[in-house]
């Protein structure tokens, strides 16, 4: 017996639409959860107070400028040594095999598990270079975690600047340089500040490699030698251990509203740039 | 600017790319001169295919856990591919493109979120759910292949929208025009145009399901064993580093390495199956 | 615009640098035990009160850690709770500055209350598989156990002799992770410090013995390990004056205080 291909049609938008619904539902509860059990406990006094008897009450402001300190040093190291390598890699170079080998070689590393980053910065940074735990270390490593993935956006970015732009420019008598700062770099620019916003929303959300390499104090950084907790560490250590579940929720919310604003910005800066140039 | 030159600054684009490029080299020798002469060493074949991890009598087989991060891998794309496919689906084909519009970057959204919620949400709604439900002491396989699976839809839904769109109007409307439903255009055209992103895009997503740890340490239970049920407690390559490596000392820490390595080989198959994959679907075009 | 940001955070970042360096803290890490570590917390705390020059930071980790990070340097002191220290720490100086008892302990809502320490061995080993086996309800028991470095396991282990964990055993990297673990599945069953033990959990009482501070200071419950800091070669400095404070009356008080036990 032939169905007749309406009915497997109508059947197949209520399974497909099925699927989407139940997707965003997942995303809601997620949401919903912490959201619903950690706003209430954020407040000023959560936001700026220091943490007492282990996190079990106070604040979590020091986590806070933990989460703040940490990708801050990794940006500052990575972002000007991926674009300017991706750069130089487009501009300066021609496409030989060693770009390729190089191109292969960033995309892999883009694609490893932080954890191993993690055992290289814990050895290498913490333990070999007598870092110890510290913001430092934690920096490094988080720098060299995003920085594939900074060179690979940068470079997709650059790609996609049309050639008649370069070209245009080269015949107006501009140098290489001259092209990159004032054709190229502002072109390519909104792809660029995607890729470090994804860079940024990655690294405030990383666990594994932080606690590694910066430790988990809890007490306020006074420089860049001290040991300092994130929040997405203060939460795996609050929820773990069952310290407290109130400002595992609290701080969890925070983190999520954190990351989901600067998602938000950098996709609200993508479409600004978008809509600019058309 | 005109002090430094053209030439100047060629240079110094140079060595910024150089350092860039050792910095990163760094790291991949320095993993590669820990791991690779342990495992030459104690046996590739001990190494991968023995079942004792029992660092402290000086035995390193990690099957166990090589077992737990396939079957784990497995078991997220069986939750998160045909999901993902099927939103992927709907959001380019039936919904309104506004709608589309709105929602891709919601869903993107949920790849923001980290890890360790994901396996909080697992361990206290989950887990309890496999416990009572289904029995076993719900940190398990199935507890780690679902939040993974969830974890992953993003990726998959984000990517294979994309590979979806590029697929020409033309083809649609020449289906449509043959008199064929959506439906009937979407499994014999669309999917088939499409197929090498879709393909790409869950094996990036199982890419991040291979890496994730702290969410499988979180859900998966970390016992050294190999798992004959769904239900049974596992620990994956990653969860392993992650429990070990702080107190880990000559050849254990060595072996930890040589995990490493381990994921490094299966995480540059991933990919370059996806890069292929990828390249094929730019070639057609 | 980008350059505006990128410049104002090196001077951030440098200003933060220099900072550092002009320090005249000293800066003393602490890194082992899971067990010791909130009363580490605790007790550099008050110490930090009163002695404004010294900046102490507690790391986790495990005893194995602890003993690990004294002979790397990367802490000046490591905790460790184990009943016999390992080579590795034979090169260190080894301090004992509390007692610490370990408690076997299931949720509440579990009926058993009581076990012997063969039973005990043969759960963990896996030969008894069924809370019925010893007296509970009729469902499958689940093994929660600590990771290798643990000092807690390492002692649990060598104490109650004889136990191989079955391969089916949850494996959690903390004291509180256990704690929490077995707070949440109803036929759990782990270890954990007894200094850590909340109303979440039971502890139950081996051979007849309850697990409480007298029966442990009495010498009646059996499963007892000391606490170790760590350090190399003789504590110079501060590190001597924290350690010194740790096993003065005031020191002791505040660890009787939390539930742990003095050394004395």
């Amino acid at each position: 017996m032939r169905i007749h291909p309406r009915h497997i049609q109508k059947v197949a938008v209520v399974m497909l639409g099925g699927a989407a619904l139940f997707t965003l539902l997942i995303l809601i509860f997620i949401i919903g959860f912490i959201l619903e059990k950690g706003l209430p406990v954020i407040s000023l006094r959560f936001l700026t107070g220091k943490p007492e008897d282990l996190g079990r009450s106070g604040g979590i402001f020091p986590t806070i400028i933990g989460t703040i300190l940490l990708p801050l040093l990794a940006i500052i190291i990575a972002t000007p040594l991926g674009i300017f390598t991706s750069v130089y890699l487009s501009e300066y170079t021609k496409e030989t095999k060693l770009t390729k080998v190089i191109r292969f070689g960033t995309d892999c590393l883009a694609g490893i598990p932080s954890i191993i980053f993690g055992l290289f910065g814990y050895i290498f940074f913490v333990v070999t270079l007598g870092l110890g735990w510290s913001i430092l270390s934690g920096g490094l490593t988080l720098a060299v975690m995003i920085l594939p993935t900074i060179i690979r956006t940068s470079e997709e970015a650059i790609r996609s600047v049309p050639k008649s732009y370069r070209e245009v420019s080269f015949s107006l008598g501009a140098t290489s340089w001259q092209t990159v700062k004032r054709v190229i770099l502002p072109n390519a620019l909104p792809g660029i500040v995607t890729g470090v916003m994804l860079s940024i929303g990655r690294s405030i959300g990383e666990t594994a490699a932080v606690i590694f390499t910066a430790g988990s104090s809890l007490r306020l950084p006074e420089s860049i030698l001290d040991s300092t907790r994130t929040m997405a560490v203060h939460f795996y250590i609050l929820a773990r251990e069952g310290i407290s579940q109130e400002n595992a929720y609290g701080t969890a919310a925070t983190l999520i509203i954190a990351v989901l604003f600067i998602n938000l910005s950098a996709y609200w800066m993508m479409s600004r740039f978008i809509a600019k140039r058309s | 600017m005109k002090l430094i030159g053209e030439k100047g600054v060629q240079r110094a684009l140079m060595f910024t790319a150089f350092s860039a490029i050792s910095a990163l080299l760094l790291i991949a020798l320095f993993i590669l001169s820990e791991g690779l002469p342990f495992i030459f060493r104690y046996g590739i074949k001990d190494f991968l295919f023995s079942n004792d991890w029992v660092p402290q009598q000086g035995r390193f087989g990690i099957f166990p856990m090589i077992a737990a991060s396939l079957w784990v891998t497995f078991g997220a794309m069986v939750v998160g591919a045909p999901l993902g496919v099927a939103v992927a689906l709907f959001l380019s084909e039936y919904a309104p493109r506004p709608v589309m519009r709105v929602i891709k970057p919601t869903i993107e959204l949920l790849a923001a979120i980290p890890s360790v919620v994901y396996g909080f949400i697992g361990v206290m709604v989950l887990a309890p759910l496999i416990r009572e439900f289904l029995g076993g002491p719900g940190l398990s396989l199935l507890g780690g292949s679902i939040i993974l699976g969830i974890m992953i839809l993003p990726t998959v839904i984000s990517i294979s929208i994309d590979s979806i769109l590029t697929v020409p109007q033309s083809y649609r409307e020449g289906s449509l025009a043959l008199g064929a439903t959506t439906w009937q255009t979407i499994y014999m055209v669309t999917i088939k145009a499409s197929k090498s992103g879709i393909i790409a895009s869950i094996i990036l997503g199982l890419g991040r399901a291979v890496g994730e740890t702290m969410a499988v340490i979180m859900v998966a239970g970390n016992s050294v064993n190999i798992p004959h049920s769904p239900l049974d407690s596992v620990r994956t390559l990653t969860a392993n580093i992650a429990l070990e490596m702080s107190y880990a000392t000559g050849m254990h820490r060595q072996a930890l390495f040589a995990t490493g390595v381990v994921l490094l080989v299966g995480i540059i198959i991933l990919n370059s199956i996806a890069s292929v994959a990828l390249r094929k679907r730019m070639v057609k075009k | 615009m980008l350059k505006k940001i990128i410049v104002l955070s090196s001077i951030f970042t440098i200003g933060l640098l220099i900072a550092g360096c002009g320090k005249g803290k000293t800066a003393i890490t602490m890194a082992g035990s899971t067990a010791f570590q909130p009363f580490a917390e605790k007790l550099a705390e008050q110490y930090m009160s009163t002695h404004n020059n010294v900046s102490i930071t507690v790391q986790g980790g495990g005893s194995a850690v602890g003993i690990q990070s004294a002979n790397s340097g990367a802490a000046q002191i490591g905790m460790a709770d184990l009943v016999i220290l390992p080579d590795e720490a034979k090169a260190l100086t080894s301090v004992a500055v509390a007692k610490d008892g370990i408690a076997v302990v299931v949720n509440p809502k579990n009926s058993v209350m009581s076990l012997t320490t063969d039973q005990v061995r043969d759960i963990f080993n896996g030969r008894i598989t069924n809370w019925k086996e010893v007296g509970g309800t009729d469902a499958a028991i689940t093994v929660v156990s600590r990771e290798a470095g643990s000092g807690t396991r390492s002692s649990f282990e060598q104490i109650v002799k004889g136990i191989v964990l079955k391969k089916e055993a949850l494996i959690q990297d903390s004291n509180g992770t256990i704690r929490e673990t077995v707070a949440n599945d109803v036929n759990s069953v782990g270890y954990l410090s007894h200094g850590l033990i909340n109303e979440k959990i039971t502890a139950l009482s081996l051979d007849g013995q309850a697990c409480t501070s007298e029966s442990i200071i009495a010498g009646d419950y059996k499963i007892v390990r000391p606490i170790y800091l760590l350090v190399k070669g003789d504590a110079p400095g501060e590190v001597g004056n924290f350690i010194d404070y740790i096993l003065s009356p005031e020191g002791q008080q505040t660890i009787k205080a939390n539930h742990l036990l003095p050394v004395k």
